[in-house]
């Protein structure tokens, strides 16, 4: 009778030696098909005797799930051997440059405009806007402008070019002041509002364009005094420039439509010619405020013996100048696509106060 | 304005260094611009006496002068030609940084003889532009001695910016006056004592103004046999510290006066006058030739002084040359006049004639120191140039300026957030002048003369802040209604910042436009209507407010091309103007895509912008504003402006939402932009706010079975659009059918003439039961019925 050891060495060297699935799969069958050496010996046992049929019985089938188990073995070897050797071939060259992923920008002033109103939202006001063709009473009178101050005249504002039936003109509003206006008129204190938006003079310069931004702040209530107006912006400006500590001085100023009126400066340095806001020996006027005039309450039929409050107006494009470092005041408004992308911001970085308006 | 350091203590008993003066003067409102320190390049400078000068051996226009500088006496090549033995000059050492130059001096041979220094010209030490010769200094000074000191260089110069309210301050009297009562010293008292009439004024004066208010009040006197030679030293230094130029003893008085005191006058040369004076308003074909030597054509609202031969000075603006003083003027008549500021501001205005006076009158001058004015005036003439004072003739009166404001003090603590002592508000308010009174609760406070600008109580309130000082008042943070504030923006301000952000992140890039542009280019965009064109534009370029962005947007892509980008992606969010009144602005986000949405690459070849990238980038804007897709329908129909067989138009209902497509060639031609161009206008006012429904989701409901896919294929006219042949489809059962999707468009040889095929997938997606055979059947067949029905096809087969 063959010996099952001799068997099983052979067997193992062939399934070892199989090089391929197609190799491997002869193998099985030459052991393990209808004909194979196995099977072949498995179907002798009946002519045996029952002891030896037994013994040898249970050695066959010991040998049998011990090939099987190295066909197994060595089909998933190949297995992974003819992926590996597939994969080889379907290789790419994964130095070939993609286009990096498609993203505009958000303008500076957007971006600094959602800065603004993510902390006076934060203070509890409501952005307003209003039209920026505006008439002499909302942009003037009413905010104590008399008829023959400087601003209105035509080396400072626009005007439309048609009269009205009065002979009046309209006017492009020369601050966001007017919707203070509009909204005292409109709605009964107690009132907070910030007014972003479009402003215009008649100045072209290096530090002047004929349009920028501005917003205002208004205040109306029966309490707000001075000490708040004082606390907000200080708030205001820390938030803005992410400046836990930065110097904020008050100075005596003059607006009509304001009494007391302040401007606001910043603790800055010059040292080394570069401008560097934060503690430093030099101030950088930032803003305008003051507490509301009592004839503008009164021209907005607010009883200034009931109601007082503050209003201030400052620059956007001038906080984002001096936040970002963009020294040109004239290129916000180029639309120069190298500006945009240097200057500009990432579509979905939305500023707000639990994220940091840090940039 | 300008004054130096020593001219303010001349008003101002104080012991006060600058540093604190520039602090207290800024944190009183007067904003100081600048402190110049005149000497800080001239510290090495040294007055030094030429001991001899003798010609140089080797050249003849050269000297050679023994130099005694103070510390040793050194010998110096000169080229001067007015060095000579015996004078004081202006030594520069060697090693001194010479200001005109920038360049240290060394000592080196001038043809053979070393010369160890420099004798200066006023144009090296950048003093003037003399440099015909050196600097003569008169006697006084000792060799050795700082030159800047005994040039009295060593006063600093301070710029200040005052305030338009604040006309008391526009001169070096007001400043100390402010200072003083903000504690910085003591103001030292003008000496405004009458000077005696020698005779009577002989010259009358006519107040005939438009109405009494032009000139309420004149005052004049005559000064007779008066010498008008050159002004003393200190006057011409006082003058010249603050970049004004000596001139004549008269007219550096009247100078003087302006800036030392802000009171205004004006001398006229008597013997050229012809009778009385009249002030009135000028006649019509009037003119003036002034004394900046320019002829003023003159208007009826416009104040002048005339004689009997017409106009001899425009009040309160400037003067006349025929009426002028010169070297011979021997007998004057001096002017001190009150003129209203708002003619006064105007006529400037009109003429364009900036003037110290003016700048004074137009923001108003004290009313009771016009006459003090004069006295002090007279007596500087009589001085400096000799001679006898009539008396002062007055026409018109003092205007009444007085007023009484009631002042609760405790509107200190209210309205400035502060706490004063109503005794230390007392004691402010009188330091600044104020008559203070008490009545009950509250103060009367009548202000002084020259402080035309308190009107109210709001008005003390800032005077006792500024004196107790802005600092002083504690900031308070805002108190909340609650700790979490209600939203800042309007759900519409919102669903702008949404879309803003939208676009920016479909590769656009956000811009920000003017307002306003050039006519030609409103027009082709429907826009330049007479009522929206500017009055005074600053330019013919952005003279009509804009009709539409896309102008501004397009105009910029041509910049950039010029620059070497020809893909440019933009888009604004902003205004565009359709008539002159509050409604007639919207909201619009508008964008351009012009050149390739995609650049060639090694994997897919570029692609030009179109009418499709367009459309995406407005129905990508609208579905940011939450206007559902399937909400809006599709007109191919677009403004003159867009190409006509490449455009089209969003709508809900009656409500126009967008427009889209390729720009119109002519239009890019007539803007010398380089095509294509496609471009969207999404106009957010347009979207209506969604109806309120609490934020809560409608319930999701989720099919268990399996969905089902069908691709179907029609041949169809060409000119049938899409759109017929999607709704057709997606209508045949709307419970079942879930998706239609359009995904290949065939014209080819295959296909009869005009005719085009469109195929779709169509997705069912059954909710009661899986879609059997005869049922999937059954739903194509009517599918092919409607869709051949609505489109006039046929099932491609």
């Amino acid at each position: 009778m063959e010996s099952l050891d001799h068997i099983r060495d052979e067997l193992m060297r062939l399934v070892k030696g199989a090089a391929d699935l197609e190799g491997l799969e002869q193998v099985r069958v030459g052991a393990l098909g209808r004909k194979g050496r196995l099977t072949g010996l498995l179907k002798e046992l009946g002519a045996l005797a029952p002891d030896a049929r037994k013994a040898r019985g249970a050695a066959l089938n010991r040998l049998k799930d011990e090939i099987e188990a190295a066909l197994a073995e060595a089909n998933a070897r190949l297995n992974a051997q003819a992926l590996d050797a597939g994969l080889a071939q379907e290789r790419v060259d994964v130095t070939l440059p993609v286009d990096a992923a498609p993203a505009g920008r958000i303008h500076p002033i957007s971006q600094t405009t959602d800065e603004i109103v993510a902390i006076f939202g934060a203070m509890g006001f409501a952005v307003v806007e209003g039209p920026h063709i505006e008439d002499d009473f909302h942009n003037f009178t009413a905010l104590n402008i008399p008829p023959e101050h400087p601003a209105r005249q035509e080396q400072d504002t626009f005007y439309l070019a048609a009269r009205a039936a009065d002979g009046s003109r309209k006017v492009l509003r020369t601050h966001t002041s007017p919707v203070q206006i509009r909204t005292m008129l409109r709605q009964k204190p107690p009132i907070r509002i910030i007014v972003p938006g479009r402003t215009f003079r008649s100045d072209h310069d290096a530090t002047h364009s004929p349009m920028f931004h501005q917003v205002e702040g208004l205040i109306i209530d029966r309490a707000t005094h001075m000490g708040h107006l004082k606390g907000c912006l200080i708030d205001f400006c820390r938030a803005y420039f992410g400046m836990a500590d930065l110097p904020v001085r008050f100075r005596p100023s003059y607006f009509p439509f304001t009494e007391p009126s302040a401007e606001v400066d910043i603790g800055c340095s010059r040292e080394g010619g570069g401008l560097k806001i934060g503690a430093g020996a030099d101030w950088l006027e930032i803003l305008g405020c003051g507490m509301v005039h009592p004839k503008v309450l009164r021209n907005c039929n607010i009883d200034p013996d009931e109601y007082q409050g503050f209003a201030f107006g400052m620059g956007i494009e001038r906080i984002a100048m001096l936040k970002y470092g963009i020294p040109d005041l004239r290129t916000f408004y180029e639309s120069d696509l190298r500006w945009l992308r240097h200057y500009g911001f990432l579509p979905l970085d939305v500023p707000t106060l639990a994220g940091g308006l840090a940039r | 304005m300008k004054t130096t350091l020593g001219w303010l203590k001349a008003h101002l008993d104080t012991n006060a260094a600058l540093d604190a003066i520039v602090g207290k003067l800024v944190m009183l409102g007067i904003e100081v611009e600048s402190v110049e320190d005149r000497g800080k390049h001239l510290a090495p400078f040294v007055v030094a006496r030429v001991v001899e000068a003798k010609r140089h051996p080797d050249a003849d226009k050269l000297q050679l002068c023994l130099v005694d500088t103070g510390r040793a006496t050194v010998e110096v090549v000169c080229g001067a030609p007015n060095a000579r033995a015996g004078m004081l000059g202006v030594f520069a050492p060697v090693g001194a940084v010479i200001p005109r130059s920038g360049q240290a001096l060394k000592a080196s041979k001038i043809r053979g003889v070393l010369s160890n220094g420099m004798l200066c010209s006023g144009y090296e030490l950048m003093l003037s532009d003399d440099h015909t010769g050196i600097i003569e200094l008169p006697e006084g000074p000792q060799p050795g001695d700082s030159f800047v000191k005994a040039a009295g260089l060593d006063d600093p110069v301070l710029d200040v910016k005052v305030t338009p309210n604040r006309a008391d301050c526009l001169s070096v009297h007001g400043l100390a006056r402010d200072l003083a009562a903000a504690g910085m010293g003591k103001l030292e008292p003008l000496d405004a004592a009458p000077v005696a009439g020698a005779f009577a004024c002989p010259i009358a004066v006519h107040l005939a103004g438009p109405d009494g208010k032009a000139c309420p009040l004149f005052l004049g006197r005559v000064v007779r046999g008066l010498k008008n030679g050159s002004s003393p030293a200190w006057l011409q230094e006082r003058l010249a510290s603050i970049g004004l130029r000596p001139i004549s003893a008269l007219v550096d008085i009247t100078n003087f006066l302006t800036v030392d005191l802000g009171r205004p006058l004006h001398v006229f040369d008597a013997d050229k006058l012809d009778g009385d004076l009249a002030v009135r308003g000028a006649r019509d074909g009037e003119s003036l030739l002034a004394l900046n030597g320019k002829v003023y054509e003159l208007e009826p609202d416009m104040t002048v002084i005339a004689d009997a031969n017409g106009v001899l000075s425009l009040g309160g603006v400037i003067g006349g040359e025929s009426s002028g003083c010169t070297e011979s003027t021997t007998n004057v008549f001096v002017e001190a006049a009150l003129f209203d500021p708002v003619r006064t501001a105007a006529t400037g205005r009109k003429l364009d004639i900036q003037s110290d006076a003016r700048y004074r009158f137009e923001r108003g001058l004290d009313p009771e120191f016009v006459r003090p004015g004069l006295e002090i005036a007279t007596r500087l003439i009589l001085d400096l140039c000799g001679g006898t004072a009539s008396e002062i003739r007055v026409s018109g009166a003092v205007p009444d300026w007085r007023r009484t404001i009631r002042f609760r003090p405790d509107r200190v603590r209210s309205l400035g957030g502060v706490e004063v002592a109503a005794s230390e508000q007392r004691r402010i308010l009188q330091a600044l002048g104020c008559t203070v009174g008490e009545v009950g609760d509250h103060f009367t406070v009548e202000p002084p003369s020259w402080r035309a600008d308190i009107e109210g109580e709001a008005c003390l309130v800032e005077e006792v802040l500024r004196i107790h000082g802005y600092d002083a008042i504690p900031a308070e943070s805002l108190p909340r209604d609650g700790a979490v504030p209600a939203p800042a923006l309007t759900p519409a301000q919102g669903r702008a910042g949404m879309v803003r952000r939208t676009l920016a992140a479909r590769d656009l890039v956000e811009a920000v436009s003017f307002s306003f542009l050039a006519l030609k280019d409103a027009v082709l965009f429907g826009g330049g209507t007479s009522n929206l064109k500017l009055l005074n534009p600053i330019s013919a370029e952005l003279d009509v407010m804009r009709p539409s962005m896309l102008p501004n947007l397009l105009d910029a892509a041509r910049r950039n091309a010029d620059r070497g980008l020809a893909d440019a992606a933009l888009f604004e969010l902003g205004p565009h103007y359709r008539d002159d009144t509050p409604e007639g602005q919207d909201l619009v986000a508008a964008g351009i895509r012009a050149g390739a949405v995609r650049r060639k690459s090694w994997d897919e070849p570029a692609r030009a912008a179109s009418a499709f990238d367009a459309k995406a980038d407005a129905l990508a804007a609208l579905a940011a504003a939450r206007v559902a897709a399937e909400t809006v329908q599709l007109e191919a129909s677009a403004p003159a402006w867009y190409h006509p067989g490449r455009s089209g138009t969003l709508r809900q209902g009656p409500r126009t939402l967008a427009t889209f497509g390729e720009i119109h060639p002519a239009v890019l031609r007539a803007m010398a932009v380089e095509g294509p161009a496609a471009g969207f206008e999404v106009f957010l006012d347009a979207v209506p706010e969604p109806r309120a429904k609490g934020t809560a989701r409608p319930l999701l409901k989720l099919s268990p079975f399996q969905p089902v896919s069908r691709d179907f294929a029609f041949v169809v006219d060409e000119a049938v659009p899409a759109e017929t042949l999607l709704r057709a489809a997606r209508g045949v059962d709307k419970r079942l059918v879930a998706e239609v999707r359009l995904f290949d468009l065939y014209q080819g040889k295959s296909l009869p003439a005009g005719k085009k095929s469109l195929a779709i997938g169509v997705t069912l997606q059954p909710v009661e039961a899986t879609l059997t055979d005869a049922e999937i059947e059954g739903f194509s067949k009517k599918l092919i019925v409607a869709v051949e029905k609505a489109t006039g096809g046929t099932l491609r087969q």
